[in-house]
């Protein structure tokens, strides 16, 4: 969302916010109190959830009480509000190891359905939640994480309950001039991430709410935005209406309207990306316990009020709270890595059309069950270049950040032209095998990776039926001439940076990457070189074949021909192995070689990006320093006329600096993240491809010995 | 093993329990056996230590060897060639030169890049050319044994003059090279040999015997000539993916070794797996090599000599039946008719006591050739067998511990 699509948002919420937001408050504050309390317990649990870097303490708090009042303000809202939640968590009780990154998403999704409110106060007070993303957020998770793994339910309930009373005061004093202080201007500078959520938010809201409901909730925003911008008189007005309801609510009214701005911001930005491997467990450990939470809540609901929209998941979530929640951390991620709430296939290569302009298009089906998704499975058709395209516009936008973005098999002028040109031999078609394996390959580590996924244009790339033809792809166009020049302007720069490396580990890793990188490519020349022999094995075995089976036939003593024909025919069967075999170690092994030196192309892109982020500040500081000197020099020289420009300058430029230095801070966190993620990626796809290779290779041991067994009695027969 | 196989230093080799590539002796006979106790390389010749054991009145004693090269060999297989008396007997065919000229070029220009590269891999490489350089030795020597063996079973071969001195005289026998001049007459017999195959084998056959024979043997000659050429391909194929196995074993152990983590301890275990898996690999290549490939290669040998054998009977049988033309002539004209006859004599004769020993010597080639086929096949399926067997075990046993850690 652009600044001023929020502020026009803001604006057209202003005026109806008495209106829309009071009446239904009431009716809702005469409905069951347990329902309003349920709701920000289930969400005091799952925003930290999702992002897990800002102090858990004051999400926790933060997030219900705008969901506890959005809830009662509009009793439309409600209802999407349950369903928006519900679903995802049934999905996750269901496949409760999925996929760490559903959690956030889930949020996402949830949030602007639920709370409506939340939204478009994420894009105001983003940018204090990325300030205290930068803080290590990690101590603060484990009291959480210790309260949702360790106690039982009903006791989980205390803590949260007894919680907001201990906190209030803070949460008011501290938090929010500093909140509402810098938002508004760092709209602009985030225009990336809430871009992210332009579509969800304008889905969900269509879907489920209709236009109508669009504006109250705006305007709840707008009145809950109202009593904090008063600053710590919130209590006031806040008490003045919900004057009746039992106080419990009130509390939790009260400090959320706050903190949520805290909690929603850093679901939002980039905290999807940020997510540590290690925080992921967590997060997932406290959306099972909240989902079994939920269930007393939807049974309450169901008999207090009958909505129609809890009852599906109720079942299933009760089911699950019975189960024993309690599990290892270690546990939950295994698990959690095991299974993904996203599948990926790509089938059917097909060509299209013919000569020169002929090209592969290849059926992508996704199956998934994340709600970000319109259906739970779909396929669209997408060539070579459309893949090209989606890396392109992630790397665009990711690869500044330090993130790793997957890069997608290269472009093979010489394999394609045999495609184009017909032939129909097996090169062609092993050809189009591999890539159409590599494209698989390429696509599942985009969407494994979490922030990718959430990253609309891969959605779209999924989704959308007509995608646009991807330009600037072609090898050897205008712009693929541009881009060449470009990387190799990055790559003297490169050479001309020269970094005082402070991080000990980043220069270690670097280290370590270009060796590693230096081993795989040997490693892959040798295994290209087996394959290469093997298929030289495989021919040279059915040539001996066909030769003994002539010698076979040539032979005048029955049994011995016999026998050599049955040797023929075991060497056939060789030759078939063989071949196998050499597919085998060419798919399971090569490939994943060259995926891996390609991937480490893109680790290696983000620790230059780190670099450049780096002299980017050093330059600012140079720049700054010059600009002190000036004003030394004009003080010197008494010109108070160019002071005043002087000292505007070193204020502009010290900003700088300070942003400057923030991104480099920024971007190395994500770099480490990110190489830490990839390791382990990488540990995980080497074991599970090398035993599938080991496991290849035992099979055609056990054919083998099959085969000689079945031969030996003949060749005892010979007389 | 004495010292170790190198160009440099020469080279020991014990005739210990290495197998016979080829059994070629029907009957087993105590009153002469012979095979080759040692062998030493030297820069370009090979000494063989022929040990003999017999019984035989003929000899001064009942247990000597003896040093012998490889062109000594050759002498007494062309003595045997030469004879005329042996026309109708298949000359067991001579050992073929030892060539060591690849492996020891390989290990030369190892010496050559020891520089550009590890030493551990240094020291790998070097193993593996001499652990192949020691293959074609062992090779070498049992070829030239099977040949010394053919001859001490034949029944009348052994009883050569030539043979004794070759097996009993233990001084060189100083036989020399042939000269250019010999050279070119040898081709030039070779030439007129074959053209006059062509002419031989174009006259029909009287006999049905011999006539199948030529027939099969033309036939046979070509077909495990192919097949030979085809296993030499596809054996050199399978030690070419075992190099290349080895190989990725040594990077994935450089691999493994830059840090501790958990990947590198997997690639270590990896690259341990690889390491066996591919000395199996080499093993199955070099076991059909010996039990497949040598095999064929001795009866592509073999058979040229029946070929042979077959073109002496011919080559008389046309001489017969030219006396018979000539006899007929010279009746008519009654001029030389005692000339005539007497040659038509001395063909028939000759013609007869070929095809007479020539059928037997067919007949034990066939039952030889099954024999020798039956052996080698089954030890064959049985290596393959184990090795199969032992890379199986290592699969899975190494699997087994690699899903465990996981």
């Amino acid at each position: 969302m652009d600044p001023s699509l929020s502020a026009s948002d803001i604006a057209s919420s202003t005026k109806p916010l008495s209106e829309a937001s009071s009446p239904p408050v009431m009716d809702l504050l005469s409905e069951p109190a347990s329902e309003a309390s349920s709701a920000p317990m289930v969400d005091l649990l799952m925003e930290p959830a999702s992002e897990g870097s800002s102090a858990p303490m004051v999400d926790i708090l933060s997030e219900p009480a705008s969901e506890a009042s959005s809830a009662p303000m509009v009793d439309l809202l409600m209802e999407p509000a349950r369903e928006g939640s519900s679903a995802p968590m049934v999905d996750l009780l269901m496949e409760p190891a999925s996929e760490a990154s559903s959690a956030p998403m889930m949020n996402l999704l949830m949030e602007p359905a639920s709370e409506a409110s939340s939204a478009p106060m994420m894009n105001l007070l983003m940018e204090p939640a990325s300030d205290d993303l930068k803080e290590p957020p990690k101590p603060d998770i484990d009291p959480l994480a210790d309260i949702l793994n360790d106690t039982p339910l009903s006791e989980v309930k205390t803590p949260v309950a007894a919680m907001p009373q201990e906190t209030p005061s803070d949460l008011f004093d501290d938090e929010p001039s500093e909140l509402f202080a810098e938002p508004r201007q760092s709209n602009t500078a985030k225009q990336q991430q809430t871009s992210i959520f332009d579509e969800p938010d304008e889905d969900l809201f269509s879907e489920p709410l209709g236009e109508a409901s669009k504006n109250p909730q705006n305007d709840f925003f707008k009145e809950a935005l109202a009593p904090v911008a008063k600053a710590s008189n919130v209590c006031g007005p806040l008490s003045d209406n919900y004057n009746e309801h039992p106080t419990d609510i009130f509390t939790e009214e009260a400090m959320t309207t706050l903190p949520s701005a805290v909690s929603t911001v850093s679901v939002n930005s980039k905290t999807n990306g940020v997510h540590s491997d290690e925080e992921e467990p967590d997060i997932f450990a406290e959306a099972t316990v909240e989902l079994s939470l939920d269930s007393p809540r939807n049974d309450r609901k169901k008999k207090g009020a009958a909505k129609p929209s809890a009852p599906a998941p109720a079942p299933s979530v009760s089911a699950s709270a019975s189960k024993p929640q309690p599990k290892t951390l270690e546990e939950l991620e295994e698990e959690v890595e095991d299974k993904f709430e996203l599948n990926i296939s790509i089938t059917n290569p097909e060509k299209v059309g013919d000569g020169m302009n002929a090209y592969m298009a290849y059926k992508v089906s996704t199956q998934t069950t994340l709600p970000m998704f319109r259906s739970k499975t779909f396929t669209v058709r997408r060539r070579f270049s459309d893949f090209l395209g989606l890396y392109e516009k992630l790397s665009d936008k990711h690869t500044p950040n330090g993130y790793i973005v997957p890069p997608p098999p290269e472009k093979s002028i010489m394999g394609m032209t045999k495609v184009k040109v017909g032939k129909e031999d097996n090169s062609s078609a092993e050809f189009v095998e591999r890539r159409r394996a590599a494209l698989e390959r390429y696509l599942q580590r985009v969407v494994f990776h979490p922030s990718l996924l959430q990253d609309p244009d891969v959605r779209e790339f999924l989704e959308r039926d007509d995608m646009p033809r991807a330009h600037n792809t072609q090898a050897l166009s205008g712009a693929g001439f541009l881009k060449m020049i470009n990387r190799a302007t990055d790559s003297l720069s490169k050479m001309t940076i020269k970094m005082n490396e402070s991080d000990v580990w980043f220069e270690e890793k670097l280290q370590e990457v270009e060796a590693e990188d230096q081993q795989l490519r040997k490693l892959h020349i040798m295994v290209d070189s087996l394959v290469g022999h093997r298929k030289e094995l495989s021919v040279n075995t059915g040539g001996f074949a066909k030769s003994v089976a002539m010698l076979g036939s040539s032979e005048d003593n029955t049994a011995l021909s016999r026998a050599l024909s049955q040797l023929a025919e075991v060497e056939d069967k060789m030759e078939q192995l063989h071949q196998e075999q050499a597919a085998s170690d060419s798919f399971c092994f090569a490939e994943l070689l060259a995926d891996y030196i390609r991937l480490l192309g893109s680790v290696r892109a983000s620790f230059d990006q780190r670099m450049k982020t780096w002299q980017r500040w050093q330059d600012a500081q140079n720049m700054l320093q010059k600009k002190r000197e000036t004003e030394a020099k004009l003080l010197w020289a008494n010109k108070p006329d160019k002071l005043q420009q002087a000292k505007d300058d070193i204020t502009e430029w010290e900003a700088k600096v300070t942003q400057y230095e923030r991104d480099f801070d920024r971007v190395s966190a994500t770099v480490r993240k990110e190489v830490l993620r990839f390791e382990k990626e990488k540990a995980r796809d080497f074991k599970k491809q090398i035993i599938k290779y080991l496991e290849s290779l035992l099979q055609s041991q056990q054919q083998l010995i099959k085969y000689w067994e079945a031969f030996l009695p003949e060749a005892k027969a010979i007389a | 093993m004495e010292g170790e196989p190198s160009p440099r230093s020469g080279a020991g080799f014990h005739q210990g329990s290495f197998p016979l590539a080829v059994n070629v002796d029907l009957q087993t006979d105590a009153t002469l056996q012979v095979d080759i106790s040692d062998a030493l390389s030297e820069r370009d010749k090979v000494k063989f230590t022929v040990h003999t054991k017999s019984t035989l009145p003929n000899f001064k004693q009942n247990e000597f060897s003896v040093v012998r090269q490889h062109e000594e060999f050759i002498w007494l297989h062309d003595s045997f060639v030469e004879n005329e008396e042996y026309a109708g007997y298949i000359i067991p065919p001579a050992p073929p030169r030892p060539d060591f000229d690849a492996s020891r070029e390989k290990l030369q220009k190892l010496g050559e890049g020891e520089g550009s590269m590890t030493k551990e891999e240094f020291t790998k490489m070097k193993q593996e050319l001499e652990a192949e350089y020691l293959a074609i030795f062992k090779k070498t020597v049992a070829m030239h044994e099977v040949f010394l063996c053919r001859v001490a079973a034949h029944p009348v071969l052994r009883k050569d003059m030539n043979f004794h001195v070759f097996l009993e005289y233990n001084q060189d026998l100083s036989v020399r090279g042939k000269n250019k001049r010999e050279k070119m007459e040898d081709f030039f017999k070779n030439v007129v040999k074959s053209a006059d195959g062509v002419l031989v084998a174009g006259v029909k056959d009287v006999d049905d015997f011999f006539e199948h024979e030529k027939t099969f043997l033309l036939e046979y000659h070509n077909r495990v000539k192919d097949a030979s050429s085809k296993s030499d391909r596809m054996i050199r194929s399978h030690k070419n993916a075992a190099d290349d196995i080895n190989r990725i074993a040594s990077t994935l152990y450089t691999l493994g070794t830059q840090d501790s983590t958990d990947v590198c301890k997997f690639f270590l275990k990896v690259s341990e797996l690889f390491e066996k898996t591919r000395k199996i690999e080499a093993r199955v290549a070099a076991d059909e090599d010996l039990k497949l490939a040598d095999l064929l290669k001795y009866y592509l040998r073999e058979s040229q000599a029946a070929k042979d054998l077959l073109y002496r009977r011919g080559r008389a049988l046309v001489d017969y039946e030219n006396a018979n033309k000539a006899l007929d002539k010279a009746r008519a004209k009654n001029k030389d008719v005692l000339q005539a006859e007497t040659s038509q004599q001395v063909c028939c004769q000759k013609f007869e006591k070929i095809s007479e020993s020539a059928k037997q010597e067919l007949i034990d080639f066939k039952t030889r050739r099954v024999a020798a086929f039956r052996k080698n096949l089954v030890e064959l399926a049985e290596l393959e067998l184990k090795h199969a067997k032992g890379n199986l075990q290592l699969l899975q046993s190494c699997v087994g511990v690699l899903k465990g850690d996981t």
